[in-house]
């Protein structure tokens, strides 16, 4: 092994911060799925019937489905049977009062960097914080709802605006998309629900931290965004989960629904719990992520760090409906030791002069597999639609693996689609240069790595930019080999 | 500053330095010249801590202490600093971002605080002028895009920024237009002192017209066939290197 592939090894071989487990207690209802099951979640959360309705009919729907198996991607078959669909922080109810909030369940989003009493709150960002299944806390509602914008938790919004859920939940991913957005339909349990109305700015970040705790679990939430027209919002997701040795399921949905003149800025900082250095444990990610510019000139802008999870398999992509609008995907795909990745975009042009900007980063080490899979389709009626994509793969040593899947599907002449794709490997001239300036080699291999990564890192909110960077360098921490 | 005793280089099986001994001491200039394929560059590399090569014989001490049991950024935080002749590009990576780290790094290395950032910029401010640099360049990502010149004068640039000990120029004239070259072998003037040492590797005079040696030695065969004053350099620029290989080879 020569001194950069040890370095690499330890670089990769750092432990996951975020690794420990709360001691609360739990409400559990039993493992295994089946409809009482799917009626049991319904009836915890006290839904109308036309809720508990949807969920049977996804449920019946993803039973007659089977998994997909197109990804790039090794899976151990999942037992849907032995995973708990419902796990909720004792307490029930949501907390009206800081000085309700089981301290034990403070001190976790505080050790996470999330502390949820709002004078110690980043400033500009309110916060839902999501535990297992259900939303413990929404901060600076009053603030928000001044403006008349509503930020809760998704069961809150079931509850006091249903028109507004039942209008746009599953118009952008309806319950028959896929496996897994069929399987989140039915025993979907919290997220976030966020509404701008029209001609608001949203004066702050939105954001939600998701966080898994209980044991053999799986998380399954939703999270929907509406933006009137001319309004604006910028959106973050952060998550992160115990270690275990088991894998545990995560499987959710996000729909943006983009009006006239609407800005929509989605980021995520995804940092599930990865497994350990030999492929043990970790979180499935299999989430379904779309949006949709329904208005013209409407924009959607999906920013993504995606650092941990076991499996992932992700495409947010966006509809370009309303002419003019404008779709963004920029990604950042880190894998390290046994994590694989099978990540990407669409971007589905319909409305005439609509864009799109595919950017994505993929960095393997490691033994891990790291793809980038796009799809670019021009309808008919999309005159003058234009993409560009760019995909650049990192490989960190020789035991890893980059792979590009690009499809495109034009049909229309006036079209222009430009796509580039690069691979390179973390070159060793580079390293060494660092090292002549006093640079050891696993600073060097974070500086050359974020450097890389810059173009997207550089859209994420400021304050996120930051730990993105921070996140970067632990995960590739031991991985120079 | 610098004794290297007897040292024997190689790549994979094959021999490059054959046996080299040099001294160098604190406030020379030492040019080393030969022509292509001489082993220069690998002697500036295994200096540097280069891993690809084998030291398989010899001694090289710097201020009393055992080099080839330094890593390769421990040298440099040592006060080793070598001006690549192929300085390499880290896009993304920007000028600034990249000497504050470096200059940190040393610092730590020393038990010294980092530096502030109005500092570090104040001091960049100053040692842009010794090379003449364009203040955007700085901005820039390492060696991005840069003309071959601009890569050359951003060596010397850190040179004056990492305050080296010892530094070793590895071809920094080639490619130099004449306006570069001044502007380089200025710098590389105004950084001399009584307490550093520099070693310029340099296929051509031309150099040495602008940075005077103290001593010239002629690289051959993995050996230092010849060495002198400056105006060995000189007879070297009429003659060639030819009637030095056929000096070296009848010994042969």
């Amino acid at each position: 092994m020569t001194d950069q592939e040890k370095i690499l090894n330890e670089v990769t071989g750092s432990d996951y911060k975020f690794g420990f487990q709360t001691d609360i207690d739990t409400e559990t209802i039993p493992k295994g799925l089946n409809e009482e099951v799917v009626r049991i979640i319904s009836a915890k959360k006290e839904e109308p019937e036309w809720l508990t309705e949807s969920r049977l009919k996804a449920f019946r729907h993803w039973q007659t489905m089977k998994m997909p198996e197109w990804a790039h991607l090794k899976i151990p078959e999942i037992q849907y049977q032995d995973i708990i669909y419902y796990a909720a922080p004792k307490q029930g109810a949501k907390y009206e009062n800081m000085d309700e909030v089981d301290p034990e369940l403070l001190d976790t989003f505080n050790r996470l960097g999330i502390p949820l009493e709002e004078q110690k709150q980043l400033a500009g960002v309110a916060v839902d914080a999501v535990m297992d299944s259900v939303s413990v806390k929404t901060t600076f509602q009053d603030t928000l709802a001044d403006k008349g914008i509503i930020f809760c938790s998704f069961s809150e919004a079931v509850k006091n605006h249903p028109d507004l859920i039942k209008k746009y939940m599953g118009s952008v991913v309806p319950y028959t998309d896929n496996y897994f957005a069929a399987l989140n339909s039915a025993v979907f349990s919290d997220g976030s629900f966020c509404y701008i109305p029209k001609g608001v700015r949203c004066p702050m970040e939105l954001s939600t931290y998701f966080r898994i705790n209980a044991a053999n679990t799986g998380q399954f939430e939703r999270t929907l965004i509406v933006a009137e027209d001319d309004s604006y919002v910028s959106y973050l997701e952060g998550c992160t989960a115990p270690m275990r040795d088991e894998n545990q399921l995560h499987a959710a949905i996000v729909e943006i629904v983009a009006m006239e003149n609407a800005e929509v800025k989605y980021s995520t900082v995804q940092n599930w719990y990865p497994g350990d250095k030999n492929g043990i444990g970790g979180i499935f990610n299999f989430v379904t992520k779309r949006g949709i510019c329904k208005g013209d000139n409407s924009k959607i802008s999906w920013t993504q760090v995606e650092t941990g999870s076991a499996v992932t398999w992700k495409y947010p992509s966006c509809i370009l409906r309303g002419e003019n609008s404008v779709g963004e995907f920029y990604s950042v795909a880190v894998t390290n030791n046994y994590q694989q990745a099978d990540t990407g975009t669409k971007m589905i042009h319909i409305g005439k002069n609509t864009r799109s900007t595919i950017i994505s980063k993929g960095i393997s080490a490691g033994k891990s597999q790291n793809s980038y899979r796009g799809l670019v389709k021009v309808l008919k009626g999309a005159k003058n639609a234009r993409n560009y994509s760019q995909c650049d793969s990192l490989l960190l040593g020789d035991k890893c693996g980059a792979h590009t899947f690009p499809y495109l599907e034009v049909d229309n002449p006036s079209a222009v689609v430009e796509h580039e794709a690069t691979t390179s490997k973390i070159g060793e001239d580079q390293i060494f240069y660092c090292n002549q300036r006093g640079i050891d080699t696993e600073n060097a291999i974070s500086l050359i790595v974020n450097g890389y990564a810059k173009e997207v890192l550089n859209k994420l909110p400021m304050e996120f930019a930051v730990e993105a960077q921070k996140l970067l360098a632990i995960t590739l921490e031991g991985s120079v080999g | 500053m610098l004794e290297i005793k007897d040292l024997k280089v190689s790549i994979e099986d094959k021999e490059i330095l054959k046996g080299i001994n040099l001294s160098v001491k604190a406030g020379e200039v030492h040019a080393i010249m030969g022509p292509n394929g001489s082993g220069k560059s690998t002697l500036a590399s295994a200096l540097a801590g280069r891993d690809y090569f084998n030291i398989t014989n010899g001694k090289i001490l710097y201020e009393g202490k055992d080099l080839t049991e330094l890593s390769p950024e421990d040298r440099a935080r040592e006060g080793i600093f070598l001006g690549f002749q192929y300085p390499v590009e880290i896009p993304g990576v920007s000028m600034v971002n990249f000497l504050r780290t470096a200059i940190n790094s040393m610092r730590k290395y020393r038990e010294q605080d980092p530096l502030p950032a109005g500092e570090f910029l104040k001091l960049m401010r100053e040692k842009k002028k010794i090379v003449e640099i364009d203040s955007d360049l700085t901005n820039r990502s390492v060696n991005e895009g840069f003309s071959g010149g601009e890569k050359k004068k951003n060596e010397i640039f850190q040179m004056a920024l990492l305050e080296p000990k010892l530094a070793i120029l590895d071809e920094t004239d080639s490619g130099l237009d004449i306006d570069a070259l001044r502007i380089v072998s200025n710098g590389v003037n105004k950084l001399r002192s009584p307490e550093n040492a520099t070693i310029i590797i340099t296929h051509y005079q031309r150099l040495l017209d602008y940075i005077v040696p103290d001593v010239v030695h002629v690289l051959y065969k993995g050996r230092i066939v010849k060495s002198g004053d400056k105006s060995l350099a000189r007879e070297l620029e009429e003659h060639g290197y030819d009637w030095i290989k056929q000096e070296v080879d009848a010994n042969d």
